[in-house]
């Protein structure tokens, strides 16, 4: 047991340092991953969402909604500072989760996906349209603001952020993993397996499920200011339908079953999706198209499920070969033993 | 003991994303400039994005056959601004990172432009602005590295507002529709204020915004039908151009009122049939393929003879467009080293050449004004159909020099246009008739 | 002003109608076989590059332009046969046992797969074919012109549907058996019921009606590659304001829908875009399922 948990804690340590110390030794501001940072935040929302079986297809909006407050801010307050930026964005974002929250989570299934779907599409029609406000579709510039106070290069600017994103995903990916496990977390995954049996706990599934809504829009919004804070801009498309099915798409990429998931299918979709619009050039829709049928036909459990069942393996191995703990083939049959996240169709 | 696999994963995807994303160090080859191209090749404009690709594509290997700029070979770069805007800021930041190419031309959309042109300032990439047309950019701030080898929006609507007020001065109402994003909004802001400071008793009858994309205008046919303006003006493109010019058409709308198009010079080969005469257009600068000043020129024939040969059409406005911009590289290329003692020149000292730069594309020369803005004339005039295309012409052609039409650099348009008077419509212009 | 409502009626009918065919599709899928078909919109887009290539076609035959309404059929048929039931066969029938947000995610990815396909075959230039659009002629209301084709024909051929659809549903066996699945796919099952054959057959009958909605649209619009991705939304917005399933109810929420953009245009054009998603919201908030729909018992 030991031996797994000290090496476990030496391979997150090892990760851990090389993200933190990736800027320094390649002196890069490390703008890719700064994204994958940023957008792994609204695609842990969705994860927390679907572990009561429930999918929106309208999550872009609350990024859109991060990525506007601090555009309308910064441009409001010439730049505004990042640290009055971020946590602006996160009580917009947490304030249109409720508000919106407060209707959807009535509703479940293909209902609860709709009604997502279309709050995010009158925001993305509003944007697009109040172009005197929004600046419509070509977008709403976000003037680099000041970090504490002090004004900064471009460099040194993406440096901050590299690590700002970098630090509120290791919060949010920990939060998230402590969240699942608490008694809300269970009454959460409690909600897609028997909601009635929660409410005769005499637990308020709409509640549960309020709290999660809202916060899977916080990350959201937040994942949305921080693209924004990188990219320079928000446009419309932050909320168009297409970007709400991305996330839900690098959610089942990256896997379901776990937070790490989040962090996993960010960056796999990143990088294919830069990789094929520079090698593959017209065809990269494509290419992401076929890269999640064939995810979710051969490893409908994401790579995190595959990670997990190829550790498993080697464990397992290991231990035959008598160099582990005697822990191990358990451990590995748990991990063969994580089924996908099973969401129970609404009218069957 | 049940976690770790997962965080094991963890681990193995943050090591992975650190060793694939770590940058590929790339020698910098002094045997050839790389050019970074933002165009569109996917979603609606690539209308405009395929041919600028194709003319870059047919004027690298033409500047190749001569031997490069400066005696170096060109290899072009090119990057999809219709991606969205994430992947296009990160595609131009590989561009300049990891192919580290000398210069880029970007971009097609005002709303990349917006996007590209402060990253380019801070990159110190040299970025020659070639086809965007927001007017903004060089009136709201100072650049060093961004240039605009062609005109912007300020003349564009100057000229369309010019040769309607001098052929048809006597409309009473006008109704506009265009594509609702920044450019649509822009250039009828530009256009209705001069308007209004021109000709006051003008009425607007219908100010509509069709969506970006929109499949059909049956309903705004409808509306413009009903309300019979004597002017229509539309400075729309690509699909939502065509589909609205044929609607309109086949209901009759054309008869009712003279319709302004100041883009659609780019859709006259398509709309072969479709398009009536004595409609106005424009194609945002002085080019087209019948240029009266340059037609029987044997460079300007033998590009739009080539094209043609290569693409199946003839040239349009983007596709001119990306010939200034390779005209200006080369011209800045040739001043760089003439101020170098001949020597090939670094990139700032491409830089330092490119304020006061003087170059021709296929139209006119163009100027780079201290506020590296381009000087570009406009061409404008009527459709006419003749039995030598199968598609209708521009006859009746006005040609406007930028500098009578355009904001003075330091000024913002809105401001200069509340200073015209009367004498603007004085503005003079060469005229070209067709076959004379 | 009374003639002004007119206009904007005959406009709403023309658009309404165009988006019914789509959204009818879409509906009948979820209705049968619980997928919400992502993809429909690019059966849209292929019907429309299908309908325009076979009618440039007739033209570079110098065939006679009338052949292009039967066309219109066999090019929407021929889609929604090939394309319709390959993806059915290959793909859809291995996730049937998967959730819903896989099922939905694997339509998603073959939208993101049609949608580049379209580019690589049928390039990025706009393409047209507007020769049925003339054939028909034009009509005078309330003095001004409108295209037979956009106010008389698409609302013919959408009613001709609606009724046909009906016809099959309630009075062939054919139908009786889908509505049955439909009804209780188990209890179907057990008695001999294909199932298999049925979701083949209703896939088919929704991306052909889908396609048969872009082949139609094919001479009133320019075909562009991304077509698709606004349609998609704007039928799922229909479909679900009538509620999922509900044949004549979508009828009626195409109509209103159409009713409410074209009103938009003329009284408050600022509010085009909007409609219909605001439309979506205010229904599916005070019956989320929809207008037509039967609220369900909740599921223990």
């Amino acid at each position: 047991m030991a031996t797994h948990s000290s090496l476990r804690r030496t391979a997150l340590a090892v990760a851990a340092l090389a993200a933190i110390a990736y800027p320094l030794v390649t002196g890069s501001s490390g703008s890719f991953l700064t994204i994958v940072w940023a957008k792994a935040l609204p695609v842990l929302g969705i994860i927390l969402l679907l572990q009561a079986g429930q999918v929106s297809f309208g999550h872009a909006m609350f990024f859109a909604v991060g990525a506007y407050t601090i555009g309308f801010i910064g441009r409001a307050m010439a730049g505004g500072d990042l640290a009055l930026l971020l946590p602006a964005a996160a009580l917009a974002s947490l304030l249109a989760g409720l508000v919106i929250g407060v209707f959807v989570v009535r509703y479940r299934y293909i209902f609860f996906g709709m009604l997502n779907l279309a709050f995010s599409m009158v925001l993305f029609s509003m944007l697009d349209k109040f172009i005197h406000i929004t600046g419509g579709s070509d977008g709403l510039r976000i003037a680099r603001p000041a970090v504490l106070g002090a004004a900064m290069e471009r460099s040194d600017y993406e440096t901050v952020l590299y690590y700002v994103s970098l630090a509120i995903l290791a919060l949010a990916l920990y939060g998230g993993a402590r969240f699942l496990d608490s008694p809300l977390g269970h009454a959460l995954k409690a909600i897609k397996s028997n909601e009635t049996r929660v409410e005769y706990l005499g637990i308020s599934a709409r509640l549960v499920l309020l709290v999660a809504y809202v916060a899977s829009a916080v990350l959201a919004g937040v994942g949305g200011a921080l693209v924004g804070a990188v990219q320079g801009i928000a446009t419309p498309d932050y909320a168009y339908w297409v970007r709400s099915g991305e996330f839900v798409f690098v959610a089942i990429l990256g896997g379901t079953g776990h937070v790490a998931g989040a962090l996993a299918g960010a960056f796999v979709y990143e990088f294919i999706r830069s990789a094929a619009a520079a090698y593959v050039g017209d065809t990269w829709q494509m290419t992401l198209g076929i890269v999640l049928l064939a995810v979710i036909l051969f490893a409908p459990r994401g790579i995190v499920g595959m990670a997990a069942e190829l550790w498993g393996r080697i464990t397992s191995a290991s231990a035959r070969h008598g160099a582990a703990s005697p822990e191990a083939a358990p451990d590995a049959a748990s991990a063969r033993d994580a089924r996908p996240l099973r969401i129970v169709g609404g009218g069957r | 003991m049940k976690q770790g696999g997962k965080w094991a994963a963890l681990a193995a995807g943050l090591g992975l994303s650190l060793m694939l994303s770590a940058p590929v160090l790339a020698q910098q080859k002094p045997s050839e400039i790389k050019i970074g191209i933002a165009t569109f090749t996917s979603g609606a404009a690539s209308v405009f994005g395929v041919p600028g690709k194709q003319a870059a594509e047919l004027l690298a290997d033409r500047i190749n056959k001569k031997g490069g700029l400066q005696g170096v070979p060109v290899k072009l770069y090119f990057i999809d601004e219709g991606a969205g805007a994430e992947t296009l800021t990160n595609e131009y930041r590989r561009l300049v990172e990891n192919e580290k190419v000398d210069v880029t031309m970007a971009a097609i959309s005002s709303g990349s432009c917006v996007n590209l042109a402060p990253l380019a300032e801070d990159l110190k990439m040299l970025n020659l602005l070639w086809d965007c047309g927001t007017q903004r950019i060089f009136e709201e701030g100072k650049h060093r590295y961004n240039y605009r080898s062609q005109a912007n929006a300020t003349p564009e609507m100057m000229a369309a507002l010019l040769y309607l007020l001098k052929k048809k001065p006597d409309f009473k109402t006008i109704a506009v529709v265009n594509q609702d994003y920044a450019w649509g909004r822009d250039s009828w802001e530009l256009f209705s204020a001069a308007l209004k400071k021109l000709k006051p008793d003008v009425q607007v009858v219908a100010e509509l915004f069709p969506k970006l994309g929109a499949p059909d205008f049956s309903a705004e046919i409808s509306r413009l039908l009903a309300a019979r303006p004597d002017v229509i003006l539309s400075t729309s493109w690509g699909g939502d151009l065509d589909t609205f010019v044929r609607q309109a058409n086949q209901r009759g709308l054309f008869r009712m009122s003279t319709f302004v198009l100041p883009l659609a010079e780019s859709s006259l080969q398509r709309l072969a049939g479709e398009l009536p005469d004595g409609v106005i257009v424009g194609a945002r600068g002085d080019h087209y393929f019948l240029h009266p000043e340059y037609k029987d020129d044997a460079d300007f024939k033998s590009f739009v003879e080539e094209f043609k040969q290569r693409t199946g059409s003839y040239p349009i406005y983007p596709a001119f467009h990306m010939a200034q911009a390779f005209a200006a590289l080369e011209a800045a290329y040739d001043k760089a080293a003439a101020a170098n003692g001949g020597a090939f020149p670094d990139r700032e000292k491409v830089v330092d050449a490119m304020s006061g730069l003087q170059f021709r594309g296929y139209g006119r020369p163009i100027t780079i004004r201290p506020d590296n803005q381009g000087l570009e004339a406009q061409l404008i005039g009527v459709t006419r159909t003749t039995s030598e295309y199968p598609f209708p012409i521009i006859d009746d052609i006005m040609i406007f020099d930028a500098e009578t039409i355009m904001a003075p650099p330091g000024k913002n348009s809105l401001e200069w246009i509340q200073e015209l008077d009367a004498s603007f419509l004085e503005t003079p212009a060469k005229e070209y008739k067709h076959g004379k | 002003m009374s003639h002004i409502i007119i206009l904007a009626v005959l406009d709403g009918i023309a658009y309404g109608s165009l988006v019914f065919l789509v959204a009818v599709g879409l509906t009948l899928v979820f209705g049968v076989m619980r997928i919400l078909n992502v993809a429909h919109g690019s059966f849209y887009a292929l019907g429309a590059y299908a309908a325009a290539s076979l009618g440039l076609g007739l033209t570079a035959l110098g065939l006679s332009p009338w052949l292009s309404y039967p066309l219109f059929v066999v090019a929407a048929a021929a889609v929604g046969v090939v394309v319709g039931g390959a993806l059915e066969r290959l793909l859809l029938q291995r996730i049937y046992r998967h959730e819903e947000a896989l099922q939905l995610l694997v339509t998603f990815a073959v939208f993101m797969i049609l949608d580049n396909a379209q580019r690589l075959i049928w390039g990025v230039q706009p393409y047209f074919y507007s020769e049925p659009l003339r054939l028909l002629g034009n009509v005078s209301v309330a003095g001004i012109t409108y295209t037979a084709y956009q106010v008389v024909f698409l609302p013919l051929v959408a009613i001709a549907v609606l009724v046909a659809l009906r016809l099959f549903l309630r009075h062939t066996l054919a139908g009786a058996v889908i509505v049955a699945v439909t009804e209780d796919r188990e209890a179907a099952t057990a008695i001999g019921v294909d199932a298999r054959r049925v979701f083949l057959i209703t896939f088919i009958i929704g991306t052909t009606l889908a396609s048969l909605g872009g082949a139609l649209a094919a001479p009133t619009t320019s075909i562009l590659p991304g077509m698709g991705a606004d349609m998609i939304v704007l039928s799922f917005a229909v479909a679900a304001t009538a509620g999922l399933g509900q044949i004549e109810g979508t009828a009626v929420a195409a109509l209103a829908i159409g009713l409410g953009r074209s009103f938009a245009v003329f009284f408050a054009p600022e509010l085009e875009v909007l409609m219909p998603y605001l439309i979506m919201v205010l229904v599916l908030l005070v019956r989320p399922e929809g207008l037509f729909g039967k609220a369900t018992a909740r599921k223990i």
